[in-house]
């Protein structure tokens, strides 16, 4: 503007120039946009702190240890005795546990929400289920311990002590349940109202347009809220750590109702207490074995939900 | 041929236009969807009811002083002042950090990020840090800043745990802001530059301005988040008992020992006595009362922002 200011009279010529702002104001401008691009950047940076640390641990674990005393009776770190297979099956009797309990529940209380649901009754319900969605894991932990073990392992599946993998499964469950309901209530929710209208101009009921045309749309959806249960089921901790017992280790086992160890709950024990496990040793470097374990299976499940929640989106 | 008659006609017809059918099979459905909601929330209230019963007789003799006193080994005397403390510089940490460089990250992603392949990279990787179980990120802070950077962090301190508990929650809170971003109206961002603002001053002036309460609903949800995360600072190194001397410098106290609520509730409720678990419930009981009142706050500054937005 000064510039053509000082041209005096006659018609103004605006250069480009002129449309330009304040070096001073140019420069804020490549400043913080550097700053934004710098956080989003470190995102990508925390990723690579995570596989370096856990790649270079594990690899030094495998290096170190006897192929053998990873195939044992049991997963006895301390005692040089690192059977993988105790803590698989022992996540995966958790796991299973779990989604038998919040599959169920989960998704009925999402069809209910989504299709059958008033608006008041919505606007009760709703938000326990959020409240229950924002209890810690080690309350669930200190309830799965206190109410579920005396009350529903002991009694009517036995067992020896009030420490069971069931017991575990059942809290973890508990705890996913708002989880699978948000998801598929999402999913059953973009579903487009004119599937349905058409469905009961058919003169279909509203039971058939539910299951028949609703449930088969957002399918998808649903089956991405099962794979994000299950991976976000093998990667709690707390609960599996407080109420499925099994101190420093464990036999191998497939009985739900005995103590177990899954591969969260190993590394909580390894890690916790007054005999913590330091730097070098190999019971150690076996905390980032299976740290790298449970990484790749819950970044291997985590992509196939998100697939598969990138098709309800392009569909509809 | 026999006519049907009008009036049988009609009825017919009225009947199954306007009266209810009777379907027994779709409210058998009906009824059992409740029920499976229904469950869910009278496990909650079980879950609710259980910790306060648990943890009535320990409120009710000690009172405040629970929380006032601090960690020891006979379960009469013991109290959570260290957990509270620690749980307090760990929610600082996130809010120091966590927000500040999420909220950036967020910004970059929905105002300046083009659809380039680089961001669809940054875009899959929070995605998936997102999922990342919270025992890894756990031994991310014991390689990097326990072992790696011990002789800064001071090895198993809360200054690692903050660190640590900040990272963990990074994720949810670019997801959370740039989600209230995305919904901000284009237009009003037009409106902006259509009056000369350069881009940074229509983020600043129009677009964080009108996502706040959506951006201050999720940084609540990471502080709770961050409030009950118990397995990270398990594999950190926390401790059961430790005392601080009266006038420890700040820096030895960052660099010293820690404790935090989550893993002062996840150590007594492994404890089989009767008198430790109901410390345990009490335990618990703060943990959620500092868990409400954060939400609390949170809903509070929301109305706030959106009176000031409709005004």
């Amino acid at each position: 503007m000064a510039t053509s200011a000082t041209r005096g009279p006659g018609p103004h010529v605006i250069a480009a120039g002129d449309l330009r702002t304040s070096l001073s104001r140019r420069r804020r401008e490549r400043t913080m946009r550097g700053l934004f691009f710098a956080a989003a950047a470190l995102s990508i940076v925390i990723s690579v702190l995570i596989v370096v640390s856990l790649v270079g641990e594990a690899g030094r674990f495998l290096a170190n240890v006897e192929l053998s005393s990873l195939w044992s009776i049991g997963w006895f770190p301390r005692r040089g005795l690192f059977d993988v297979r105790t803590l698989v099956v022992g996540s995966l009797i958790v796991t299973a546990v779990a989604i038998v309990i919040a599959a169920p529940l989960g998704l009925g209380a999402a069809i209910y929400l989504s299709e059958y649901a008033s608006p008041r009754v919505r606007a009760v319900l709703k938000p326990a289920l959020e409240v229950l969605a924002g209890i810690p894991s080690v309350v669930l932990g200190f309830f799965a311990i206190t109410v579920i073990a005396p009350n529903i392992v002991q009694r009517w599946f036995g067992g020896g002590g009030p420490f069971s993998l069931l017991a575990g499964g059942i809290g973890v469950g508990i705890l996913v349940i708002p989880l699978v309901a948000s998801v598929s209530e999402d999913a059953l929710r973009s579903v487009p109202a004119s599937l349905r209208e058409a469905s009961v101009g058919l003169g279909a009921r509203k039971i058939d347009t539910t299951l028949r045309v609703v449930v088969p749309a957002a399918v998808s959806g649903l089956v991405a809220a099962a794979i994000l249960a299950i991976s976000r089921a093998i990667g709690e901790t707390m609960v599996v750590a407080i109420a499925s017992g099994a101190t420093g280790g464990s036999l191998f086992t497939w009985a739900p109702n005995e103590p177990g160890q899954t591969m969260t709950a190993a590394m909580a024990s390894l890690a916790s207490g007054t005999d913590q496990v330091k730097g070098g040793s190999e019971a150690y470097q076996s905390l980032f074995f299976v740290g790298l374990l449970l990484f790749l299976i819950t970044l291997v499940l985590n992509l196939f939900a998100s697939r598969f929640v990138a098709r309800v989106r392009q569909r509809y | 041929m026999a006519l049907v008659d009008v009036e049988t006609t009609r009825a017919a017809v009225t009947a199954n236009l306007f009266q209810k059918r009777r379907d027994l099979r779709g409210a058998v459905f009906q009824a059992v969807l409740l029920l499976t909601l229904l469950m869910s929330v009278a496990i909650l209230i079980v879950l609710l009811t259980s910790i306060v019963t648990d943890a009535w007789p320990t409120l009710q003799d000690r009172g405040t002083d629970f929380v006032t006193q601090g960690l020891a080994a006979k379960p009469e005397d013991a109290g959570v002042w260290q957990g509270v403390l620690g749980s307090f510089v760990i929610m600082l940490f996130v809010i120091l950090l966590a927000f500040p460089v999420g909220l950036a990250a967020a910004i970059y992603l929905e105002e300046y990020a083009r659809d380039s392949r680089f961001t669809r990279l940054v875009n899959v990787n929070i995605r998936n840090l997102a999922g990342v179980p919270s025992v890894v990120y756990g031994l991310l802070g014991l390689a990097i800043f326990v072992n790696t950077l011990g002789n800064v962090t001071g090895g198993d301190s809360i200054l690692a745990a903050g660190l640590t508990i900040a990272i963990l929650v990074l994720p949810i809170v670019i997801i959370t802001s740039a989600e209230a971003i995305r919904a901000v109206p284009t237009a009003l961002r037009e409106a902006g530059y259509g009056l000369g603002a350069t881009q940074w001053e229509v983020i600043r002036g129009h677009v964080l301005p009108y996502a706040a309460p959506g951006i201050l609903t999720g940084t609540v949800l990471s502080l709770a988040r961050a409030l009950g995360e118990a397995a990270p600072l398990i594999l950190i190194g926390a401790d059961t008992f430790y005392r601080l001397a009266e006038g420890t410098p700040l820096l030895d106290r960052l660099q010293g020992p820690f404790t935090a609520l989550p893993y002062i509730v996840f150590d007594w409720s492994r404890n089989p006595s009767k008198e430790f678990r109901e410390i345990a419930a009490a335990a618990i009981f703060v943990m959620l009362v500092v868990l409400l009142a954060a939400n609390a706050a949170a809903i509070l500054l929301r109305n706030h922002y959106e009176k000031r937005r409709s005004a």
